[in-house]
């Protein structure tokens, strides 16, 4: 009788092991699935575009006019938009992004180092909005009477905006980079008789390096694929721009714009969904490097750095 | 004969915070020989060590008190940069530790420091000190790799040549061979045994034979405090105090 129950108890045991089990597996793919769903959607309404004008145009065509008769479906400047801003955003966010990461990670007293994590922790939790409506009336006006400008939403003010939003994620994952550093390293360093900037700069910067450059592509990634700040403070203008006070109209902000008013399924729909998929293969191609140069120096450190 | 201590300890005492780690140390360590330090973990002889090339500067919260002579001068004094006297006291650490960069650039690190950028001067360094380390026929022809693929062993004497390369007068040697097989164990022993002429070696080791095989001075420290120091022979052959006999004897420790 007894051995019975215990029979039955373990055959019960079996079966919310395995249901568990299955639930846990369902939802891990659950989130690969409508991935993949999202994929299809954009590819299926993004690829019919093709049917009217080629790839090359699409692509490098310099003609924004999507809603003219006949329509022009030139993306590239807004893809100079995109990459105008990001760069520009990246050579104001990796500096600061990185500089602060040695700061907390090595130089800060404990006490300081606990609150400027805070504080960037506090940064990466803004809402873009809310950054993009500091842009549009405090920077944005600034720029406008400081140098005198026709607008002060331009690349600018996006770039600074973009920068803004990068900086906790280069910094607190540089940081962490840095910091998991072996200390034989420090020790090694020191024993020779270095200092602690020359520790810094020959020792843990290097053998951080795989860490704190995929902080910075990850970095990059996000403020490429940001909407609402240059939404409100790029300006808008789909023309290729010619210097950094010239209004831009990045993809994304395309994108947001115009989708409310695109005919469905219309050239100008299809054609905002293309721009996805060229987003989408940017970002894409992002984090692959980003995994790939995480991975490449993994096994035997730095190399010949 | 006048014997030559380059560094002397005078009454030094060692706090982490409150805890007092050493107390009352006072020892000489002469020139061009090999001190042996030894006793249980936690005795504080790691401590020791590294209070000669004050790399106890790095953690927070410690004080020392009494004087460090190196050479007369006493390495504790406001005037003394830390960073110089790393220079002239060199330091092998328990796990091997190179850098992961090259083999060449490994050894060429304290030289750059120093300001050394002649590019002959450099490569003869890199020669010499490899071959000094007994290492230089192993990876002459990969000195452009990684010295994180050699093997623990040849990482360690790679430390070691590291620690030459910046022409140190004293190597400070934190349990050198306790992460190593025996071979390696008996390589870095025949090197040290080869240094002695031109370095001074001052060793903390757990292992008893080795203090026994390669030091001519021996302390014995227990709980933060030397109980005896002297000729290694003595130490292990007739000690004067009845603890030292004990842990030489296994007794404890």
């Amino acid at each position: 009788m007894s051995a019975m129950k215990i029979r039955k108890n373990i055959l019960t045991l079996h079966a919310k092991e395995i249901a568990i089990r299955n639930l846990f597996g369902f939802f891990a793919f659950l989130s690969v699935l409508l991935l993949g769903l999202i994929l299809l959607f954009l590819f299926r309404e993004g690829l019919p575009l093709f049917k009217k004008i080629s790839l090359a145009d699409f692509l490098f065509g310099t003609a924004w006019y999507p809603t003219y008769e006949p329509p022009e479906y030139g993306i590239w400047p807004l893809i100079v938009g995109s990459l105008a801003v990001t760069f520009f955003a990246s050579l104001i966010a990796v500096p600061l992004g990185l500089l602060s990461a040695v700061y907390i990670a090595e130089i800060a007293p404990t006490r300081i180092k606990e609150i400027l994590k805070s504080i960037i922790e506090l940064l990466a939790g803004l809402p873009s909005v809310v950054l993009g409506f500091f842009g549009m009336v405090i920077v944005g006006p600034w720029l406008q009477e400081t140098f005198d400008l026709p607008t002060g939403l331009n690349i600018m003010n996006a770039s600074v905006m973009l920068a803004i939003m990068a900086i906790p994620t280069i910094s607190s994952l540089s940081e962490d980079a840095l910091y998991a550093v072996p200390r034989e390293f420090k020790e090694a360093s020191y024993a020779l008789g270095a200092t602690k900037y020359e520790t810094i700069i020959r020792v843990i910067i290097p053998a951080a390096l795989s860490g704190v450059s995929t902080a910075v592509i990850l970095g990059m990634a996000r403020a490429i694929g940001e909407t609402m700040v240059v939404l409100m403070v790029a300006g808008g203008a789909a023309a290729i721009p010619e210097g950094i006070f010239d209004a831009v109209r990045p993809m994304t902000a395309s994108i947001a714009a115009e989708m409310g008013e695109a005919p469905f399924r219309s050239g100008h729909y299809h054609a905002l969904f293309a721009t996805g998929i060229v987003l989408f293969v940017i970002t894409l191609a992002f984090n692959l490097i980003a995994d790939y140069i995480s991975n490449r120096f993994r096994e035997t450190g730095s190399g010949t750095l | 004969m006048e014997k030559d201590f380059i560094i002397r300890t005078k009454n030094v005492d060692f706090y982490y915070g409150a805890f007092r780690a050493l107390s009352d140390i006072t020892m000489d360590f002469e020139k061009n020989k090999v001190t042996a330090l030894i006793g249980p973990s936690g005795c504080g002889k790691s401590t020791l060590l590294r209070l000669l090339n004050r790399m106890n500067d790095l953690i927070d919260g410690t004080r020392v008190e009494g004087e460090i002579l190196f050479e007369g001068r006493n390495i504790y004094a406001p005037d003394v940069d830390p960073v110089e006297i790393r220079q002239r006291i060199g330091m092998v650490f328990q796990k091997p530790n190179p850098f992961p960069k090259s083999i060449y650039n490994n050894i060429t690190y304290a030289p750059k420091l120093a300001g050394i950028r002649e590019s002959g001067e450099i490569e003869a360094l890199v020669e010499e000190s490899l071959k000094q380390a007994v290492l230089w026929d192993e990876v002459k022809d990969i000195l452009t790799k990684s010295a994180m693929t050699l093997s623990g062993g040849q990482q360690q004497r790679l430390c070691i040549a590291r620690a030459l390369a910046m022409k140190p007068d004293v190597i400070l040697m934190d349990e050198p061979t306790s992460a190593l097989d025996p071979i390696s164990t008996a390589k870095i022993e025949e090197l040290i045994d080869t240094l002695k002429k031109h370095y001074t070696i001052i060793i903390v080791t757990h292992n008893m034979q080795q203090a026994a095989r390669i030091s001519e001075y021996t302390g014995f420290f227990y709980l933060g405090k030397v109980i005896e120091f002297n000729v290694t022979e003595k130490i292990f052959t007739n000690p004067d105090v009845k603890q030292t006999e004990d842990y030489i004897t296994g007794r404890f420790g």
